[in-house]
């Protein structure tokens, strides 16, 4: 099972998109921890991470998630979440972190 | 040395042997005379110092040039020499080190080790089974004089040894609290607090309390974001989501928790597990939750540890089954 996981981060003006594909595990959180960490400790930056392509995610996940939030309120950033699949939504609901992190989980174009 | 010399002796024969018929055997037991050499801790440079000793007793007439070219030769395989000693002591660190581990994980499993009380009315099962040496799920049974029944189940995110340790931190602050502090909602507020300040910002619990009254059949809880159990209602004979909104432990300061109540009649059960139970996989298909409670309903009907360790048994025995975290299950019945 070599299921990896597919970084891309997009960034215009004060936004970073980055746009993940396949499965966030102890295995790729590292990865996904290397690229989003030194964004969320910028300023005043808008980080949307693009979850449509990921159809796997574990508690590890959710860590790097965490420290990347806690990473932008003491730099002045925004996360948000965007197009989550109903596995991994459903992680963000259980453990309440969807109270504290924004996720917006209509498809593009579709508001 | 002896042991050495002697097989220069036998090094010398095999090469004369060797050199003189093209013999097949020899070559074999050249091979088997590495393997030996390499269970005596030899070298590389002493085989070629060895080979050299040999070559100059076979042909004392040697050309100086061969000679040169040998000792040569002997300087050049220094390094491998030194790796293979390297590769030695590695081997016997690690060696020390997955005994140090097997040493902490049972070290665990006294410090966490928890008595499945027996009340009276009620049958209890439970297992936890670890994904690696070290359990980084934790479940703890607390009885108090009034005969009440505190059932702690939490999981800590990852696995292995930071788990672990994770883990201890919970039991001995749980162990810490004062007695007359049980209520859930007091409990993981606390711990809540414990976790943001001592762990990793990365690192969190999930972690879900229940309280137990046999006297007033109550069943009080509180969860932070713990993977939620089931209630089985055997009047109506359904099985319902255990639901408790709540944050997980270790993210904000200030958290406060939610109590919910259930009242528990006869033949009612209470299931609590951790993720480990609905993470599953089947080589690359992930386990329904809804098929685990499948699984979990044509074991109910057993007593409680007998339905827990069927259930565990009825995954581990299915073809492609791999743990990948740690799995925990708790059944609770009211029998009167």
């Amino acid at each position: 099972m070599n299921i990896n996981l597919e970084v891309e981060i997009v960034e215009q003006d004060s936004t970073a998109i980055v746009l993940l594909a396949g499965e966030i595990d102890a295995y790729t959180a590292p990865k996904l921890k290397e690229a989003l960490l030194p964004l969320a400790k910028q300023q005043g930056l808008l980080i949307e991470v693009n979850l449509e392509k990921v159809n796997y995610m574990d508690s590890t996940g959710l860590g790097v998630f965490i420290s990347a939030l806690k990473a932008t309120k003491e730099s002045g950033s925004e996360l948000k979440l965007v197009q989550l699949q109903d596995r991994v939504k459903r992680l963000f609901e259980i453990t309440a972190l969807d109270s504290i992190i924004t996720i917006d989980s209509t498809v593009r174009g579709g508001k | 040395m002896n042991k050495l010399k002697l097989d220069v002796e036998n090094y010398r024969n095999l090469l004369k042997q060797y050199i003189t018929t093209h013999d097949e055997t020899s070559l074999y037991q050249a091979e088997q005379f590495s393997k030996v050499s390499m269970q005596h801790n030899i070298s590389p440079e002493e085989i070629i110092h060895v080979h050299i000793e040999a070559l100059k007793d076979l042909y004392p007439h040697l050309p100086s040039e061969v000679d040169d070219s040998m000792n040569f030769l002997l300087e050049a395989m220094i390094s491998y020499g030194l790796a293979y000693q390297e590769f030695q002591s590695l081997r016997e660190k690690q060696l020390e080190l997955k005994s140090e581990i097997s040493v902490a994980a049972n070290m665990q499993k006294t410090l966490l080790s928890t008595v499945k009380p027996t009340i009276n009315g009620i049958d209890i099962g439970a297992i936890s089974v670890p994904a690696n040496q070290m359990n980084g799920d934790y479940y703890h049974f607390v009885t108090a004089n009034d005969e009440s029944l505190g059932i702690a189940v939490a999981d800590v995110i990852g696995k292995g040894i930071p788990a672990a340790l994770a883990m201890s931190m919970i039991k001995y602050s749980m162990d810490s609290f004062p007695e007359n502090q049980r209520f859930p909602s007091d409990i993981l507020k606390n711990l809540n607090r414990v976790v943001e300040r001592n762990v990793d910002p990365s690192m969190f619990i999930t972690m879900f309390y229940g309280l137990y009254h046999p006297a007033t059949s109550s069943f009080v809880y509180s969860s932070a974001g713990h993977e939620p159990g089931f209630f089985y209602n055997a009047k109506k004979d359904t099985y319902e989501e255990i639901q408790g909104k709540g944050l997980v432990l270790g993210v904000t300061n200030d958290t406060t928790y939610e109590e919910f109540e259930i009242k528990v009649k006869k033949d009612d059960k209470i299931i609590l597990l951790t993720d480990g139970v609905t993470e599953c996989r089947l080589g690359d298909r992930f386990i329904e939750r809804d098929e685990v409670l499948e699984v979990i309903k044509s074991y109910i009907h057993l007593p409680a540890q007998e339905a827990v360790e069927s259930v565990y048994k009825h995954f581990e025995r299915l073809q492609d089954f791999q743990l990948r975290d740690d799995f925990t299950l708790i059944i609770i019945q009211k029998n009167v």
